[in-house]
């Protein structure tokens, strides 16, 4: 697999990269991106919320949304859109990520163009969807400013709308602190057999990108031996925490940070562990379309969920972490530039996506 | 006297149009682009490649050795056979005892009995796997957690665990055992009481009687709800995709919608669906063949009532065993689903002190596909039961009437699309109507034809049973006094038929409501349904909408049912005859 590496993963390499590089300071950001944006970019010049825009906006009246954040989260967002902007209504339609892409691929295929803007944890899909050329190029205010290069399209096409870890979680009553797993290779303990349950790459991009960089970190012999711990094989990605929460399961082999922050800090019995050969990181680009029902409510929409504003929301709320250089991490969660990281490599999980996959389904048999 | 009809008089009523050969026709025509067609796009796609240079079609069996050879597939489809047949034998096992009591035995309340069976088949399947999941998931399952309290049993030991090949089965059998009650029920109900009390004349026992004149006139009964049963367990999507994915395995149903996620496979996916689409095929057969010599159970002659037999103190193991089955499918999961509706966590019993409405705030203000979905389910519900009963109502005239030479073919493809599960269906229709000249996918029309398709084949035959017991004397006399068919049709025989097309208009909206397994494969978002909408909250967990969605949904059919049950001599058991 290492030969199918691209020469900026080959380069960067597989070693943990903390997150000090990852989000940039703000300074250094808005240097680079003006660089970048007089030498090679393509991307448009940055746009700032304008009443022409907000009328234009209101006129359509509408706009939909479709993503793989958590459901509550995302109508949240889209709750405090609406409140913000009278008149315009945003629509979320939810499902895992591979499915958003798949569902995409379909209607497009069949020139229904339903989709304004996307949300997508698995920042693979991005790549198709820019390459195929069915992205609109809009760089929102706050993206120009407070956005580091490596969270932003060079063409201006996308930019990360939310940054969060796929890690290790365990149900408080049912695990004692000290019990419970440090690290990957703890999980392989028999004392967990059929006691972890585990979400599904086909359906969640933030799985798929975590098989990636696990399989290339810690090998497909980890996945081999997990298949065997009877694990309980969830689909979507914030479903193990919640499985966690119900008690009906003490171990989350994998899943979202975020919902497991959620449930913690409502006094839900989850907390989490990085384990100690690193933690996924995982990325979630937001883009509109070209072919955009609503055009100009999916910019407002946009440039909306990429202020400060909403980013702060959706991490105090919703536990996220941002690439916004104005935000503040929420205290109490471990900070991330204090958390192992494994490297994320959008480009190889294109190409390896299928594969993945296919593996995955031969070893966990769905 | 004579009279001398002028000849332009006479001759008028030669060149008169009879509107009846472009209705037949007509209807010929659409019933085969709803069957033929989709059907036709499956057997192509499972024959056909893509050559990844050249982007030709060209014919190929690979589909079909991957699919008998791999066992990514095989096991899927011994894994379904496995559930079918054991759920099928669970339905018999209960449904057998239980129409027994209901119809021959005196046995108190039995029309609220009756009315519990048609809610546990109002209930789609989907809903009640999630409520079994409330209530036997092995560590945070409702019943466990009594278990472990009562017992004092560790935390990690479990009575029942949902996730599993039995559980599955369960749960299939629990939905679908109203179909084989219906049958054996009304089968019994229709057995004279006097060849019984012959026999008893004779000099036989009790034991005899049953053994030698019951059981035997009620078992084509009985085998044909097995085959019902088994028929629904195989091609169910909902459950299988709850609970076994969860624990690993996969059935075919599961498989075939898997082959679609990306990237889509649509050649293997049509392949994999011609084995249940056979299937099916060699089912109905047989079941056809044995309700085929279901003639002689009418012998006993008019007004012959059932003669009911006294349970006596037997009443108590009786009442015993109708209560545990009709806890399993009606108040335990509807139990369950009102817990989790009120609850912060869907498995934490509600308290006065812990009840939240925030679910159902969720669910209504701020979930933004609620509305959309309620909107679409019940525009095509309507909108289904409307044109299908309608198709209905106009094919079965034609062939109880025999109106028209082709009736046989008319019968014959109105029945058709019984044997098409409705994964195969929307497969099959997503072929067909993602491509020109005729693109439907993305609109309510495909899901409408879906709908349609799948629910004609009851809807013909409730109508088609209510056309005979209507004397065609009296339509006659209406088109001896000149009226055309399709006159008579509306002014004689429309009014007679009202209460059995109200309760197929009811079949078909409550029918539509549940359906899953067809809208999974041809919904977008902006043609989302509620069954659909429930399936994307269960795959991330959400429990608590769904189960305020799910009682909505419950809410509404349970209001269109009554709606119609008001109509005098209507009541909400005879829907289910004839399914």
């Amino acid at each position: 697999m290492t030969s199918n590496f691209t020469r900026r993963g080959v380069l960067k390499g597989g070693t943990a990269l903390t997150a000090a590089t990852v989000l940039s300071a703000p300074v250094r950001a808005q240097v680079t991106a003006q660089v970048t944006a007089q030498v090679t970019s393509k991307a448009p010049p940055a746009s700032a919320v304008t009443p022409a825009l907000i009328e234009a906006a209101k006129k359509e009246g509408k706009a939909v949304w479709y993503t793989s954040v958590d459901l509550p989260l995302a109508e949240r967002v889209a709750r405090s859109f609406e409140a913000k902007y009278p008149g315009v209504s945003l629509r979320v339609e939810r499902t895992g990520a591979e499915r958003v892409f798949q569902r995409i691929g379909q209607e497009y295929g069949s020139k229904i163009h339903a989709v304004d803007i996307v949300n997508s944890s698995d920042a693979a899909h991005l790549i198709v969807w820019k390459r195929q050329g069915i992205l609109d190029p809009y760089v929102p205010e706050d993206v120009a400013k407070h956005y580091s290069d490596e969270h932003k399209d060079a063409d201006g096409q996308f930019a990360s709308f939310r940054v969060f870890l796929c890690p290790i979680a365990y149900n408080t009553n049912l695990v004692k602190k000290e019990d419970a797993p440090k690290s990957y290779a703890d999980l392989l303990d028999p004392k967990w057999t059929g006691k972890i349950v585990k979400a599904h790459p086909s359906y969640s991009g933030t799985i798929l990108t975590a098989t990636y960089q696990m399989s290339r970190d810690i090998g497909w012999p980890y996945f081999e031996k997990l298949a065997q711990q009877k694990i309980m094989q969830v689909q979507s990605a914030s479903d193990p925490p919640k499985k966690l929460a119900l008690g009906e399961r003490a171990i989350m082999a994998d899943g979202v940070e975020y919902v497991c922050f959620q449930l913690k800090e409502k006094g839900d019995p989850v907390d989490l562990v990085y384990a100690s050969e690193g933690t996924p990181l995982i990325i979630g680009p937001n883009a509109i379309f070209k072919n955009a029902p609503n055009p100009n409510a999916a910019r407002l929409v946009q440039s909306y969920m990429f202020s400060a504003e909403c980013q702060q929301v959706c991490i105090d709320a919703g536990g996220l972490r941002s690439a916004h250089a104005l935000t503040k991490e929420k205290p109490g969660r471990t900070p991330l530039k204090s958390i192992k990281l494994m490297k994320d490599d959008a480009a190889a999980v294109e190409k390896e996506s299928e594969n993945l996959k296919k593996r995955y389904t031969q070893l966990f048999k769905v | 006297m004579t009279i001398a009809v002028p000849a332009e008089l006479a001759d008028r009523r030669t060149f008169k149009f009879d509107m009846t050969w472009p209705v037949m026709f007509g209807f010929m025509a659409v019933l085969c682009v709803l069957i033929v067609l989709p059907i036709s796009w499956l057997v192509y796609y499972s024959l056909t490649a893509v050559d990844p240079v050249t982007q030709a079609r060209s014919f190929t069996l690979d589909q079909f050795r991957t699919l008998f050879s791999d066992p990514e597939f095989v096991d899927p489809l011994i894994t379904t056979v496995i559930i079918a047949v054991s759920s099928s034998i669970a339905c018999c096992v209960i449904a057998a005892p239980m129409g027994w009591l209901v119809a021959r035995t005196d046995m108190p309340m039995t029309r609220t009995i009756r009315a519990l069976v048609t809610a546990s088949f109002v209930t789609p399947p989907f809903l009640g796997a999630v409520a079994w999941e409330i209530l036997a998931a092995p560590n945070s399952g409702l019943l466990n957690k009594l278990f472990r309290l009562v017992t004092g049993a560790p935390q990690d030991e479990h009575l029942l665990n949902i996730y599993s090949l039995p559980g599955l089965i369960f749960v299939i059998a629990c939905y679908t055992f109203p179909y084989v009650f219906v049958l054996i029920a009304n089968a019994l109900d229709r057995i004279p009481s006097d060849l019984e009390d012959a026999s008893a004349m004779l000099g036989g026992t009790a034991w005899d009687t049953a053994r030698r004149i019951t059981v035997p006139l009620a078992l084509p009964a009985l085998l044909a709800g097995a085959l019902i049963a088994f028929l629904q367990a195989m091609i169910l999507f909902g459950s299988p995709a709850i609970l076994a994915l969860p624990a690993g395995f996969h059935t075919m149903t599961t498989k075939i919608w898997s082959l679609f996620q990306y990237p889509p496979k649509p050649e293997l996916a049509a392949a994999a669906s011609l084995p249940l689409l056979v299937l099916t095929v060699i089912l109905l057969r047989g079941q056809a063949m044995i309700l085929g010599r279901k003639g002689y159970t009418v012998v006993g002659g008019k007004g012959a009532e059932p003669r009911l037999i006294k349970l006596g103190w037997w009443l108590v193991p009786a009442a015993l065993f109708v209560t545990i089955v009709l806890m399993l499918p009606v108040f335990l999961p509807y139990f369950a689903l009102f817990n989790a509706a009120f609850s912060p966590i869907a498995t934490t019993l509600v308290t006065p002190f812990n009840a939240t409405m925030h679910n159902i705030y969720f669910t209504f203000f701020e979930l933004s596909s609620t509305k959309v979905a309620l909107k679409n389910t019940f525009l095509l519900g309507a909108m289904s039961a409307t044109i299908g009963t309608l198709l209905a109502l106009v094919i079965s005239y034609l062939t109880a009437r025999q109106a028209v030479r082709g009736h046989r073919v008319l019968a014959f493809l109105a029945t058709a699309p019984i044997a098409i599960p409705g994964i195969v269906l929307g497969v099959g229709l997503f072929l067909s109507y993602t491509r020109p000249p005729l693109v439907l996918y993305g609109t309510l029309w495909i899901l409408l034809i879906a709908y349609i398709t799948i629910e004609l084949p009851a809807a013909y035959q409730q109508l088609q049973s209510a056309f005979k017991s209507v004397h065609p004397e009296l339509e006659e006399a209406s088109r001896m006094l000149g009226a055309s068919r399709l006159r008579a049709l509306r002014d004689v025989t429309a009014p007679l038929l009202r209460t059995s097309v109200l309760a197929t208009w009811c079949f078909i909206f409550v029918s539509t409501i549940r359906e899953l397994s067809a809208a999974v494969m041809l919904f977008t978002s902006e043609t989302k349904v509620v069954s659909v909408l429930i399936f994307d909250l269960k795959e991330s967990g959400d429990l608590g909408a769904i189960s305020v969605l799910g009682i909505s949904m419950l809410v509404l059919t349970f209001i269109v049912v009554v709606g119609v049950s008001r109509i005098p001599g209507f009541g909400a058991g005879t829907r289910l005859r004839n399914t």
